[in-house]
């Protein structure tokens, strides 16, 4: 497990979490480089089949990110990110998937340390257990 | 790209090559009375003789439900769902998908489950007040209902109320029945969705378990999981070593034999035949029997019902679209017009669509009807 350097998906808004990976890259802050992120013009955009598609294709753990509650910029977004992941969390759980491999957090757009110490702190956490155990054939064609 | 030859060879065992274009499938066919273009007619025919490329990306390669409704009225007797789903196999293999409905979050869960050292949480809705075990001669068979329950929460629908009741039903008649930590998806969706390959690890995974378990009886509360045991297993080389039936059909038996009695029903009742469970499998008395039982005159039948009967609109999660609405919309005004207070359903999917439907407030007051389960009803009127 030494070597094993994990693929993590990051889902992060447009808004506030991306600036802040933004921030933290000119800030030149150190942060793992185990992290594809992609970026969703609201948090709140997120729904159960981006992860579950994420750990479909071999993701090792998913994060997602966006705007603290008060600052989403469509208003109700982030709520609905609060309402979606929870439904998420549960059903990723229910499949025996490792509760390490799922995290979600608020990061403003100047919060570009956070984003940092999140990063470090859940590549960390996913080193620890080790490669997904999922062995699927994902479809052959790009939409499903 | 022609329809390759192994494809041509399939083809031919559906025996599309009889077809007479009659359009007597058209006519009957519940999406082509509410869509302006979908035709079954006429699908059959470009798959004979059009390039297959345009064909496969075709929008309406992905609506038929495969409900079998065609296939009960075509003179040459052509296997149409067979045929869509071949032709969806191969689109599938050539990258070309139909619109899956909530981002295709259920097909990546199904497939997720064809893992093999899957550890899954999934019988947190065994509440105290049930008795399960590990070792019997019953097993029942949840499917992915505790999967439903969360995904499926915004729609207020209780899909595990289903199996709660059939466990209770089963504990009183002194039966604890084995539930499987590690079931998996009966693979029903993938293969009607083309997915053949990742349907049969599902079914290889399952077929395992089950005969692992010794388990005489196998019961179901979804007709859909019933079907893919029955039919697709079988015809795909993976035999359960048990007898497979669904929770209305183990009611009949309880009551033909005198040791299930019934009280008659507070509300009115009607009764919804699920397409896998009528015209896939031959089933529609038992369900009637049961709700008929001591209540006929809380019983009123829906038409069109039985072979004729109106499915509830999507299948596999895939194309749910303006004309599932209307077909379901369609169903519902056919349930009113009944009087019942209650649409009976033996499926969860059932449950799903038209408890969907009624989200819409106008629709919901237009149609006051509720949606429940064959189990949970009979649970409510044992004496
Ligand atoms: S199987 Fe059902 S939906 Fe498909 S063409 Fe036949 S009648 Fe129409
Ligand atoms: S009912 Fe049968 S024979 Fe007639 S058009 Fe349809 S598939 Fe062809
Ligand atoms: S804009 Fe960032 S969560 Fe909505």
């Amino acid at each position: 497990m030494e070597n094993f350097e994990p693929k993590i998906v990051t889902f992060a808004c447009n808004w506030c979490s991306y600036p802040a990976a933004d921030a933290a890259g000119v800030g030149r802050m150190q942060y793992s480089s185990n992290i594809r992120i992609i970026r969703v013009m609201c948090a709140g955009r997120i729904n159960s089949s981006f992860v579950f598609k994420a750990f479909e294709l071999g993701a090792d753990g998913v994060l997602v990110t966006g705007c603290h509650i008060e600052d989403c910029h469509y208003l109700f977004g982030a709520k609905q990110t609060v309402h979606n992941y929870d439904k998420i969390e549960k059903l990723v759980l229910m499949l025996g998937i490792e509760p390490e491999r799922i995290r979600y957090e608020q990061i403003s757009a100047a919060e570009a340390p956070k984003f940092a110490r999140v990063i470090n702190e859940f590549v960390a956490d996913v080193k620890k257990i080790g490669p997904s155990k999922l062995k699927t054939t994902p479809a052959k064609s790009s939409n499903s | 790209m022609f329809l390759d030859k192994q494809l041509k060879e399939k083809i031919k065992k559906t025996n599309a090559l009889a077809c007479l274009e009659c359009g007597k499938c058209t006519s009957v066919c519940p999406v082509s009375t509410v869509s302006r273009k979908y035709s079954p007619r006429v699908l059959l025919t470009r798959a004979l003789r059009q390039n297959s490329d345009l064909l496969l990306q075709e929008y309406d390669l992905w609506s038929c439900l495969t409900c079998g409704k065609c296939e009960e009225f075509c003179p040459a007797d052509i296997h149409y769902i067979e045929l869509m789903q071949l032709l969806r196999t191969q689109a599938q293999n050539s990258g070309f998908d139909g619109k899956c409905s909530h981002s295709g979050a259920l097909q990546s869960l199904q497939r997720i489950m064809t893992t093999g050292n899957l550890n899954q949480n999934r019988r947190a809705w065994i509440t105290d007040d049930l008795e399960i075990s590990d070792k019997g001669d019953y097993l029942y068979f949840v499917g992915c209902t505790p999967y439903f329950d969360i995904f499926f929460t915004d729609l207020q629908l209780n899909t595990l109320e289903a199996a709660r009741s059939s466990i209770k039903i089963l504990n009183r008649f002194g039966i604890a029945p084995i539930v499987l930590p590690n079931e998996r998806c009966c693979g029903h969706d993938l293969y009607w969705n083309g997915d053949t390959e990742n349907f049969k690890k599902l079914a290889q995974l399952n077929a395992e378990m089950i005969n692992a378990s010794e388990a005489k009886y196998i019961l179901f509360s979804c007709a859909e999981c019933l079907s893919s045991f029955k039919n697709l297993y079988q015809q795909q080389g993976f035999t359960i070593h048990a007898q497979l039936l669904h929770m209305s059909q183990f009611l009949n038996e309880k009551i033909s034999s005198d040791e299930l009695q019934l009280s008659e029903s507070a509300e009115m009742l009607t009764y919804q035949d699920p397409c896998r469970l009528g015209r896939h499998l031959g089933i529609y008395d038992e369900p009637r029997h049961v709700l008929q039982h001591n209540n006929s005159s809380h019983y009123r039948e829906l038409q069109p019902s039985r072979k004729q009967s109106l499915c509830c609109g999507v299948s596999g999660w895939m194309n749910c679209d303006i004309n599932s609405k209307a077909i379901q919309t369609k169903r519902l005004e056919q349930a009113h017009e009944t009087e019942a207070e209650v649409l009976t359903v033996a499926c969860p999917k059932c449950q799903i669509h038209f408890t969907c439907t009624l989200q819409d407030k106008t629709l919901n007051t237009k149609y006051p009807i509720r949606i429940k389960d064959i189990a949970t009803i009979t649970l409510a009127r044992m004496i």
